[in-house]
């Protein structure tokens, strides 16, 4: 059983895309592996900034002979049909056997497929895989046509048993498969010979390369960890960034440095993003105070200094990036204290859409709409007027300029140094809040009124000037927005009506048929609620159902029907009251259909035959005193509640009352009382959208 | 090469980058004699990268960003800059080890720095040109860029240049040890006249930041863009066949230089804050036109890779 080992040494691939194309290649290389009729125990890939590396142990040596049986024409069949068989076959005439079939005696193939050996399969296949590999973005270099990620320098191929190893023959655009590869680009320049991957890695790792990922990265949070440990700091936690970092060396060396005392004081997130976005640091902060103090990098190499020569020039480029932090801060600052509204102001010259306006008009709608729903979510409207008056006030800053991610934040930094209290302050963080389905939902009133009104702003304006989404294709991230306008809702129990500001601010952007617009943003709302709600685990048909009553455009009455009504579906009476209402509804629909007239003039008691009769008569009645109220009240558990008692009384009635009596008034009373059963049933959700 | 003493410097530098590239074969070009963005839109880069004719230059390239003037007080940023660009085409496959030389022979030991290849696709909107590369990162700074060209002109790259750019006040700095470019030595800090960068420059800074922000006239400066663009399509739309010579001359460098002013014209537009967010589209979109037409004159030409009798 062989061991393959393949190794694409290339230019240094994107740290970004290291991981999945290692994931890629085990999976385009195994997947034709198995598809050549091979099969094998295990199979791992690795990547580092300059090599993809897969190891595949166990192989079979050779894929298995097959034989397949083709049946062919009647042996008196027209000549240019056997010989058609024969061509299509691959077989010669003398090779052909014949049978007795049912349709005679005919020719039979014996067509077999020699099994062929595994390097044959493999110099085959990989250079296919090489040739179609899925990068993100690949290239082309020299005078050639083969693309990569960046340009590939040399292919290891190699298959090993107990014989020993030998390579894989094969070439892609000159480039020949060897033995041979090549360590660290500085520490082990030196080209050398590989038997095995047991010997790759040991090698690479004499060449100062660590094979694995993982491995790098345990080193870096390891040593840097140490680090800040050892001087009483701790070092602050970044999954992404370490991944990234551990995708831009091959031999990690952490570095500790200090930030100067001129910027510790600025926000420790300016500090962050500053060092993370421009220099792929680290932040190290003091569990004391919450301030980041130092910073950690990671090197590539060991020098002879101990990597001092390399930390002074990245402390020296920090202080200049720092330099430019504090200096956007500092005047931010200023103008923040002096008048803050001038930001927004200067929005004016800011597009937001060419044909919604700019970002100043935009705010100014956000503004009042947010005053119109601050009362609905217990907020005062004015205090929410000037919240989102100032709540994008930071995109004018510079510092967001050059940090767009710090949008919000700053604002809130900003607003609490002009002076405003820090729930208004709070609003130009929070309002741009939920921003993904596992991002936090504000729950200050003033947050969740500008959250909304901001989000329903976005909506109805690109509803109005129809630049809706379509298929994978969302540049506004408006489907984020209603997932979080449903969110807001959901998690907050507020009670809107979403229609009328849909009509009414669609109308305002001047959109031709307003009522359309809004009708149809109110079913991308329904469309969204029910993926959200299926992630609950509430049935879309029970979603369905509620979305048929009417009130539908208050999402949190919608919800609290489905949750009613799922309760009740889930126990026995409740599928046997859908059983029976079906059983009603559909006795009904035909002898609606059949007789064609509408059975809905009220039953009456006077005609009741039977006591199973009579008992659906006084329970329906009672269902109704009981249900009625509870709806009036939005209690929704306890209407389904009242339904759920019918459930006895429909199933007495199916089981002893026949609804086509042969008396002509028996069954048209028997028919309405149907009727009301159905009526009564719906009274909740439209139980005809349960599915059976 | 780490034997190499430190160079003292800025002018040193550039002499070392250029005995170093002539040394490795390149033609040592001059700069082009207009105002340009970047080194790039030297026509030496630009149209050469394009067609099927091998090349490889290196040249010092003045490069102006007016909306970076800080009347020579901001320690790294100038208006008026120098990039050092150096073109292969087609790439070779050493092509990083040819520039981490060039790293030793401005005085970077190997050794001692961390040398880094960090991924950053390069794109420009009104060349109508991107590739893919790298910026590479000399102890966490930004040193360089090295883009193999995918596409120039809206034409695919055939064969593909490797592109290398030096900015050269930066990288100069780094190596000598200065924290203000104004006080970086220009030539021979023992020369009897030693002069500083801020000697030969803090004034030009200063003049002109004043008149890119403030002063330049913008109704010159528009009919100025509209005139080059208009002109750029006059001359590509004149007959092949020159009827005084009767040779086929294709203006296709004529042409371009106006699509270089037309990008000038713009930047400096830009600069005096007269173009709308929405507005700056547009432009960037009338400049990548120009350079399109020039891009598909210009591999009509010999030089572009056109052969003789190749037209009917």
């Amino acid at each position: 059983m062989p061991d393959l080992l393949l190794e694409l040494f290339s230019e240094e691939i994107p740290a970004r895309m290291q991981a999945k194309a290692a994931e890629d290649l085990k999976s385009l290389v195994t997947n034709s592996l198995v598809e050549a009729g091979l099969t094998y125990a295990s199979a791992a890939s690795f990547a580092t900034p300059r090599r993809l590396c897969l190891v595949v142990d166990g192989l079979s040596a050779n894929s298995p002979t097959t034989t397949e049986e083709r049946k062919g024409p009647r042996v008196d069949a027209p000549e240019a049909a056997i010989e058609g068989f024969l061509r299509g076959a691959g077989v010669s005439r003398d090779a052909l056997e014949t049978r007795e079939d049912k349709k005679g005696e005919i020719y039979v193939a014996r067509i077999t497929q020699e099994g062929r050996d595994a390097a044959d399969i493999i110099a085959e296949l990989v250079p296919s895989v090489i040739r179609n590999f899925p990068w993100p973005k690949s290239m082309r270099w020299g005078a050639g046509s083969l693309r990569w990620v960046r340009p590939l320098h040399s292919i290891l191929c190699l298959l090993t048993d107990e014989a020993g190893a030998r390579v894989v023959p094969f070439e892609v655009d000159d480039i020949v498969a060897g033995d041979k590869t090549r360590g660290h680009r500085f520490m082990g320049p030196d080209v050398f010979a590989i038997r095995s991957f047991e010997d790759y890695e040991a090698k690479l790792k004499r060449a100062h390369v660590i094979l694995r990922a993982d491995e790098r990265a345990d080193a870096i949070w390891h040593e840097a960890s140490q680090m800040a440990f050892a001087a009483g700091l701790e070092l602050v936690e970044d999954r992404g960034l370490l991944a990234e970092v551990a995708g831009l060396v091959e031999w990690p060396v952490v570095l500790m440095g200090e930030i100067g005392t001129d910027f510790l004081n600025l926000p420790p997130a300016v500090l962050q993003t500053s060092m993370k976005e421009h220099q792929k640091f680290f932040s190290v902060k003091n569990p004391k105070t919450g301030r980041i103090e130092r910073f950690v990098t990671v090197a590539n190499r060991i020098t002879a200094d101990e990597g001092a020569t390399i930390l002074a020039g990245n402390q020296k480029v920090l202080s200049a990036r720092l330099s430019d932090a504090k200096f956007f801060w500092e005047n931010d600052l200023r103008v923040a204290k002096s008048d803050i509204t001038q930001w927004t102001q200067s929005l004016e010259n800011v597009t937001f859409q060419a044909k919604l306006g700019s970002q100043a008009a935009r705010i100014a709608r956000i503004a009042e709409l947010a005053a119109e729903l601050a009362p609905i979510v217990g907020a005062d409207a004015d205090q929410a007027r000037q919240a989102a008056k100032i709540a994008k006030a930071d995109l004018s800053s510079e510092m967001v300029y050059e940090f767009p991610e710090l949008q919000g934040l700053m604002g809130r930094y900003y607003a609490a140094e002009a002076g405003y209290a820090p729930e208004i302050a709070a609003v130009a963080q929070e309002h741009y809040q939920p921003l993904g389905p596992s991002d936090d939902v504000p729950s200050a009133p003033l947050s969740v009124a500008v959250a909304l009104a901001d989000k329903i702003d976005t909506l109805t304006g690109f509803w109005a000037i129809d630049e809706k989404p379509t298929g994978s294709k969302d540049p506004y991230a408006l489907r984020r927005a209603a997932l979080g306008v449903i969110r807001l809702i959901l998690d907050n129990g507020v009670r809107l009506n979403l229609s009328a500001p849909f009509v009414s601010r669609v109308a305002a952007f001047g959109a031709d048929a307003p009522e359309a617009a809004a009708a149809d943003l109110l079913s991308f709302f329904h469309d969204r609620l029910k993926v959200h709600l299926r992630d609950q685990g509430i049935r879309h048909d029970v979603i369905d159902a509620c979305l048929s009553m009417a009130g539908n455009d208050d999402l949190d009455l919608v919800v609290a029907r489905a949750r009613a009504v799922q309760a009740v579906l889930s126990t026995e009476d409740g599928e046997n009251l859908i059983l029976g209402y079906r059983r009603a509804n559909n006795i009904l629909t035909q002898a609606e259909a059949k007789d064609g007239v509408e059975y809905r003039f009220g039953a009456d008691m006077k005609f009741a035959e039977t006591d199973e009769e009579r008992a659906l008569f006084t329970a329906l009645a009672a269902a109704r005193d009981a249900a009625n109220p509870a709806l009036a009240a939005e209690d929704f558990a306890a209407a389904m509640a009242a339904l759920a008692a019918l459930r006895g009384p429909i199933d007495g009635f199916f089981e002893k009352v026949q609804v086509n009596a042969d008396s002509e008034i028996v069954r048209r009373n028997r028919l309405n009382l149907l009727h009301e059963i159905v009526e009564t049933c719906g009274k909740v959700a439209d139980l005809s959208r349960i599915e059976g | 090469m780490s034997c190499m003493e430190k160079p003292r410097s800025f002018q040193e530098i550039i002499l070392r980058l250029q005995t170093y590239w002539a040394q490795k074969g390149c033609a040592v070009m001059q700069p082009y004699d207009m105002e340009v963005g970047a080194g790039t839109f030297h026509p030496a880069t630009t149209l050469r990268s394009l067609g099927s004719r091998p090349w490889a230059v290196a040249y010092v390239q003045p490069s102006r960003r007016p909306t970076d003037g800080r009347y020579g007080e901001n320690p790294n940023r100038l208006q008026h800059y120098y990039q050092y660009q150096v073109l292969i085409k087609p790439s070779p496959p050493n092509l990083q080890d040819l520039y981490l030389g060039s790293l030793e022979a401005i005085g970077i030991d190997m050794a001692m720095h961390d040398i880094r290849f960090v991924e950053d696709d390069w794109e420009s909107p009104t060349l109508g040109a991107w590739g893919l590369g790298w910026e590479v990162w000399c102890d966490g700074m930004e040193v360089s860029q090295f883009t193999y060209f995918q596409q120039v002109g809206g034409h695919d790259c055939h064969p593909v240049s490797g592109e290398l750019t030096y900015g050269l006040e930066r990288l100069a700095m780094y190596v000598l040890g200065v924290d203000h470019v104004m006080e970086m030595p220009f030539n021979d800090p023992d020369a009897t006249i030693a002069l500083k960068y801020g000697d030969a420059f803090r004034q030009t800074e200063e003049e002109y930041s004043r008149f890119n922000f403030d002063t330049a006239n913008t109704d010159i400066l528009l009919r100025q863009f509209e005139e080059a663009e208009a002109e750029c399509q006059r001359i590509l739309a004149a007959e092949n066949i020159d009827p005084k010579t009767g040779k086929r001359i294709i203006m296709a460098h004529p042409a371009y230089d106006q699509c270089i002013k037309a990008s000038h014209m713009f930047n400096l537009l830009d600069a005096r804050g007269v173009i709308s967010v929405t507005e700056r589209q547009g432009y960037i979109g009338r400049v990548r036109a120009l350079a399109k037409l020039c891009a598909d004159a210009f591999v009509q030409t010999e030089a572009g890779g056109f052969e003789v009798g190749q037209y009917a």
